[in-house]
């Protein structure tokens, strides 16, 4: 599937498009298909996103997991501070960007 | 320590001002990304993986402890409780937010700070050698030089469009504790029938094509030190490559034109400045000397130490090092904890670390490029209570210059460009060595680790250095030897194949088993390589 992805631009969070509007949690992504560059031209001039772009991912039963390592490193938080990531009580987060 | 005029001042504030509503205009969207984003770069506002991140620039990494504070309270009121020292000897934060940014700039330059030119292809924040003013091996304090070519370097219009950025360390000493050959500039201030001047080695870099900077000029007079670098700069400006951002630095266009043909048209267009009269008088220079004096050392002070505490005394022997005044001592704070990340500290530390400077070190300290800081002029009779507060902070790590004192760059957990995490791999090897307990056998073993090509954690100069490479969307890990940033600097060797994450850990041991092995008496893991060449590593490592 193909998701989009950005920062938004007041504080810089990663935010994942959902179909309405841009979540932070990249479970909430949907497949955007043929559309990512019309939703990113609109959504980038309207200010709601910055340095916004479109990534291949799969769904599986865990959820949506994005292809490039980048990218998950992105949903989830520096690896190396499971303090600060999205899911801090989860021990097996780490091994899910790798 | 260099404090601000009514000029810098001035200069400082509007500029956080114009950001302001700049950053206004942006949200707004009276400005584009496309607008807005040199602007912001121009203060030092990335945007990184998980957020903006902000670089602050630490003049030749000296600090007091107001600024120390300061930078622990950005931690805590503008980021995540922590701040991550790097080896330009600047701090960056990793979780800014845009609409914050001006009323942080606004509380650093309360306390004379700022993050102009900490990005773009402008003259960067000028480093220097960590224990300057304090070194006993020292001919002067480096940092007036390094704080004069700041004043110059500063908005100067015609280097705020450079072929790319531009970075210039200064020392005073023959021991090289800046990597000062490894910089676009290099200077080092040297002395000739009683002057002094500086000595040019221009052209070193890191990054995709590491190059070790020649000496184009032995001796500059010291009231020619600005025309000079002028120079230097103007002949880059002109012909450095614009075309293709992998050739535009400055060791490019030195490599390619040869270094007598570069130093050549240096000297015709230091010849032409010369004719300008517009050096700066020697008045500033003289005028910047005195808030580098000496601070008031105290004589007939006591220089033994009560070594009945084994972790007192081995944080003595691995962390404290020798200084130029007698009972003094400069003391190394290590930002390596055993499995800890290379660098970062917390707010808390922050602030600490702030108290300590101010008890101890005559309200001042230093950000080393390995990423440790320094309180350069601590009482030999103080080291006990100050390691006690140390250790209780968790900032007592004896480890200085061995294999648990990794540099390491942001990688993959925080950096856009990168291929690869660095941290973990630090992290790891830091557990490996202390848990096998070789650490101290193996002595001086500078082990450098970068994300990327781009070589920000210094890879090439390790004695032991890594390079993360992105294979077919794996992580994966080049192994280097040979490299280093002292005074014999010399670039790293890749070793072969690459290796994962848990190879690089062994691949990192067995080479150090191969050094315990072959090496001579009284030879670091670094001489030993240099007398034995690469294939004994080889063959150990890939059979
Ligand atoms: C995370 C944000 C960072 C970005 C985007 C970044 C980007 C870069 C790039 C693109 C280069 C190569 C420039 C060139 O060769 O033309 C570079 C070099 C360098 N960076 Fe960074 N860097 C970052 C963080 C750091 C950190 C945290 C440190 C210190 C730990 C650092 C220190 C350096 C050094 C020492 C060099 C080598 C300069 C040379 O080639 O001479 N950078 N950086
Ligand atoms: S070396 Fe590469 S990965 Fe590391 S901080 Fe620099 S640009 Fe980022």
């Amino acid at each position: 599937m193909k998701i989009l992805t950005g920062n938004d631009l007041k504080s810089g969070a990663v935010v994942w498009w959902d179909g309405t509007g841009w979540s932070i949690y990249v479970n909430e992504a949907v497949d955007v298909g043929e559309r990512a560059g019309e939703i990113l031209a609109r959504e980038q001039s309207a200010r709601r996103v910055n340095a916004a772009y479109a990534i291949e991912a799969s769904r599986d039963a865990n959820g949506v997991r994005p292809a490039h390592i980048k990218d998950r490193v992105r949903a989830l938080g520096p690896t190396v501070r499971p303090d600060l990531t999205l899911k801090p009580a989860d021990p097996e987060v780490g091994n899910w960007v790798i | 320590m260099y404090l601000y005029d009514q000029y810098d001042q001035a200069m400082v504030d509007a500029r956080v001002e114009e950001f302001r509503d700049q950053t206004r205009r942006r949200l707004e969207g009276k400005l584009s990304e496309d607008q807005f984003k040199p602007l912001r770069l121009m203060n030092g506002l990335y945007l990184q993986l998980h957020a903006y991140m902000l670089r602050v620039a630490i003049p030749y990494g000296t600090l007091n402890s107001r600024q120390m504070h300061m930078l622990a309270d950005i931690g805590n009121k503008y980021d995540r409780g922590y701040g991550h020292f790097t080896t330009r000897q600047n701090i960056q934060y990793n979780w800014i937010k845009l609409e914050e940014a001006p009323d942080l700039l606004a509380d650093l330059a309360s306390v004379e700070m700022h993050a102009i030119q900490t990005s773009g292809n402008c003259i960067r924040n000028i480093s220097s050698d960590h224990f300057a003013g304090a070194a006993a091996d020292e001919l002067v304090d480096p940092r007036p030089y390094a704080e004069l070519l700041r004043q110059w370097s500063s908005f100067h219009p015609e280097f705020s469009f450079l072929p790319r950025k531009f970075k210039i360390a200064v020392i005073a000493s023959d021991t090289d504790r800046a990597a000062m050959k490894l910089h676009d500039i290099g200077i080092q201030i040297v002395e000739r029938d009683g002057a002094l001047g500086a000595a040019f080695y221009v052209g070193g870099g890191m990054g995709r094509t590491p190059m070790v900077a020649p000496c184009i000029r032995e001796f500059v007079p010291l009231d020619q030190l600005v025309p000079y670098a002028e120079a230097c700069l103007r002949v880059y400006n002109r012909y450095g490559r614009r075309d293709n951002k992998y050739k535009a630095r400055i060791k490019i266009l030195v490599h390619e034109l040869g270094k007598e043909e570069y130093a050549r048209q240096v000297e015709e267009e230091f010849a032409h400045l010369l004719s300008q009269g517009i050096e700066p008088p020697l008045a500033e220079l003289e005028r910047i000397k005195p808030f580098f004096a000496d601070p008031e050392f105290e004589f007939g002070l006591p220089t033994g130490i009560d070594r009945s505490d084994p972790d007192f005394a081995l944080w003595v022997d691995r962390n404290a090092v020798p200084h130029k005044a007698p009972g003094y001592v400069s003391a190394v704070i290590s930002l390596k904890p055993v499995g800890g990340i290379p660098g970062d500290a917390s707010a808390a530390q922050m602030h600490e670390m702030a108290e300590l400077t101010k008890q101890y070190s005559f309200d001042e300290c230093r950000v080393t490029h390995t990423q440790n800081i320094v309180l350069p002029h601590v009482k030999i009779a103080d080291l006990h209570a100050l390691w006690t507060r140390l250790d209780a902070a968790g900032l007592a790590n004896p480890n200085i210059d061995t294999i648990e004192d990794i540099i390491a760059c942001p990688g993959l957990d925080y950096c856009s460009l990168a291929n690869a995490r660095s941290i973990p791999v630090a992290q790891k090897i830091s557990q490996r060595f202390s848990a096998n307990g070789r650490t101290a056998e193996l002595g001086e073993l500078k082990l450098k680790i970068s994300g990327c090509i781009n070589a920000c954690g210094h890879h090439h100069a390790g004695h032991i250095g890594i390079l993360g490479v992105d294979k077919k969307g794996v992580e994966n890990y080049q192994l280097l030897l040979g490299g280093s940033e002292a005074q014999d600097t010399s670039l790293a060797r890749i070793t072969g194949p690459g290796f994962d994450e848990p190879g690089i850990v062994d691949a990192v041991e067995t080479v150090t088993d191969v050094y315990l092995r072959e090496r001579d008496a009284g030879e670091r893991f670094l001489d030993t390589y240099r007398r034995i060449g690469m294939e004994p590593f080889k063959e150990a490592l890939y059979g």
